[in-house]
């Protein structure tokens, strides 16, 4: 299945006009767990599927939120006239795509 | 042993709409404070450069209105971050629109206004000391760049409120201010544990966003010595502790640690139990006080003026050639503005933005679908100058190149931008840039936020 088939919200927002964070959250705890040992996100995948330089990433597993985050720099400050998602809102759809091993 | 202390958060921001049947609700449980924010950075530089907010004067009014009339006197009212930037005339706007209302019902009120704008020279002088300090991923910051700041603002904390509510005021209008920092006040003066003031304040500040699905509503909160309740009161609204956690979250780079000018809160041993079907117990959260306060700094410079063409390629025989098309088009604006404008414009002066809507606007160079041909594409096509009037010239200067540029396949003269609007370029007028991401360290005797106490009606 793919991410988006086992998740609640998959976001992505602005934290701050610098930096861009990604929320990928669950509502049913057996799932999140399977996705978290499943090992398919993890820094590295996360960077790989969203095009950013794993070192400049913070990533964060919440248990008890049922989410994972991760927060890297905004390729352009927000507001700058070659940016073009003001509120960071739009860009997460890649992840949706990701590959979960069935339960 | 403390007593509790109560509050209600009437909508996520002035001006987004305050549910009157949901904040009556709220007020029968008799708060000790009722507060909201009115602002966000997260709207854009623009807000703050050009003075004005996001919100219609109407839509502040009316959430205005319901806090002055429906709030007995002696509970006070925190409002933050004043009309989206928080800076001087933000809280001015938002200043005459209280004043309207007050005048309108007969009202008198005492009102805490606290400034938060910094004078750029005075900020100069704090980075020539090594006061100013940057963030995460800050853009790069020098005092030339300081001294062209349009607007730079800080961001209090809870002292400024603190000192505004022992003046005994039914109101507190703040400039830029923490979130948080509105729920925080009070509660920390009535002796409430920091950690838990603040965590609270982080939950409750985007109103009901922190339940398990978005409605109208408000929050109500109840702090006592080691925990809190938290309560949305809107019809089918509910929280529950994965709701609540998830919430810490939203718009935040770190889900644990959440930096405030007087140290941290750290959320990490937080807990959330479910209390009754709709609210939440939290407790367990910490606040490290900072060795330093450090206020939060958020500037913009002017960047100029934009005028802007918008239209859509359907043509298959551009589109597998649009990036060379595009950069042709672009080519032949950048030829004739230096024959046309050439006098007047370097070419350091402007710039062409475009944003290919369809192949790769929204995500740009991160986007990984950028090699699919669609089937057409919108074109926002952006020219930036130093003056409205020039960036309209630009703007007809590009309209006969986007229009009519040649490809190979057609011979004869084409067609091959749709464009949306006649005339075809549309003003944008001034625009602004986020200049700083830094923290000012202010000297020990230093007042970075000025009070004054009006008393009006």
């Amino acid at each position: 299945m793919k991410l988006s088939d086992c998740t609640a919200l998959i976001r992505s927002k602005n934290a701050g006009p610098f930096s861009l964070t990604f929320d990928i959250m669950f509502s049913d705890e057996a799932i999140y767990q399977h996705v978290k040992r499943s090992g398919v996100i993890t820094p590295q995948t996360m960077a790989e599927t969203i095009g950013c330089d794993v070192n400049e990433m913070k990533f964060f597993v919440c248990d008890n939120a049922l989410a994972f985050k991760f927060t890297i720099p905004r390729l352009l400050p927000a507001g700058d006239p070659a940016d073009a998602d003001l509120h960071g809102g739009q860009q997460f759809a890649p992840l949706m795509d990701i590959a979960v091993p069935d339960l | 042993m403390t007593e509790s202390v109560k509050f209600v958060c009437s909508s996520g921001a002035v001006g987004s709409g305050i549910n009157l049947p949901a904040f009556r609700a709220a007020m029968m449980r008799q708060p000790d404070f009722v507060a909201s924010d009115a602002g966000t950075i997260d709207a854009g530089p623009y807000h703050l450069g050009v003075g004005k907010g996001a919100y219609a004067t109407e839509a502040m009014r009316h959430d205005l209105e319901i806090l002055l009339t429906e709030v007995p006197r002696g509970t006070p009212i925190l409002v933050g971050s004043a009309d989206t930037a928080g800076g001087d005339p933000h809280v001015d706007r938002t200043l005459d629109i209280i004043r309207d209302i007050v005048s309108k019902h007969g009202l008198k009120r005492r009102i805490a206004v606290i400034r938060s704008e910094i004078d750029p020279c005075a900020l100069q002088a704090a980075y020539d000391d090594g006061r100013v300090v940057p963030l995460d991923h800050a853009p790069p910051l020098d005092r030339d760049r300081i001294g062209r700041s349009t607007r730079i603002v800080g961001m209090m904390g809870v002292e400024p409120l603190q000192d505004a509510l022992r003046e005994d005021v039914d109101l507190v209008l703040a400039g830029r201010c923490s979130d948080s920092a509105l729920f925080a006040a009070l509660p920390i003066m009535r002796g409430i544990p920091e950690g838990l003031a603040w965590h609270a304040g982080k939950i409750v500040e985007c109103g009901t966003l922190t339940c398990e699905t978005y409605g109208k509503g408000a929050m109500f909160g109840e702090l006592f010595a080691d925990h809190g309740i938290i309560t949305p009161l809107g019809e089918g609204l509910r929280c529950t502790p994965q709701s609540v956690a998830s919430h810490s979250l939203y718009e935040n780079g770190d889900p644990y640690l959440h930096r405030e000018s007087s140290g941290t809160l750290d959320i990490s041993e937080a807990h959330f139990e479910q209390y009754d079907p709709v609210s939440v117990r939290i407790s367990g959260a910490r606040y490290i006080p900072a060795d330093r306060p450090s206020i939060k700094l958020e500037g913009v410079e002017f960047a100029g003026y934009q005028s802007m063409l918008i239209g859509g390629i359907r043509d298959p025989f551009i589109i597998r050639q649009f990036d060379k098309w595009l950069a042709e088009v672009k080519d032949e604006v950048r030829q004739r503005a230096a024959r046309l404008l050439g006098d007047v414009l370097s070419p350091d002066d402007w710039r062409i933005d475009t944003h290919s809507y369809g192949l790769n606007a929204v995500m740009g160079a991160r986007e990984p679908r950028s090699a699919e041909p669609p089937h057409e594409i919108g074109l926002a096509f952006c020219l930036s100058a130093p003056t409205q009037e020039l960036a309209n010239k630009l703007a007809e200067l590009s309209r006969q190149p986007l229009l009519h540029h040649p490809i190979p396949e057609w011979s004869g003269s084409i067609t091959g931008f749709a464009c949306l609007f006649n005339q075809a370029h549309v003003e944008r007028g001034p625009y602004w840039r986020f200049s700083m991401h830094h923290v000012l360290l202010p000297k020990p005797d230093e007042t970075v936020f000025h009070r004054e106490i009006i008393t009006l009606g």
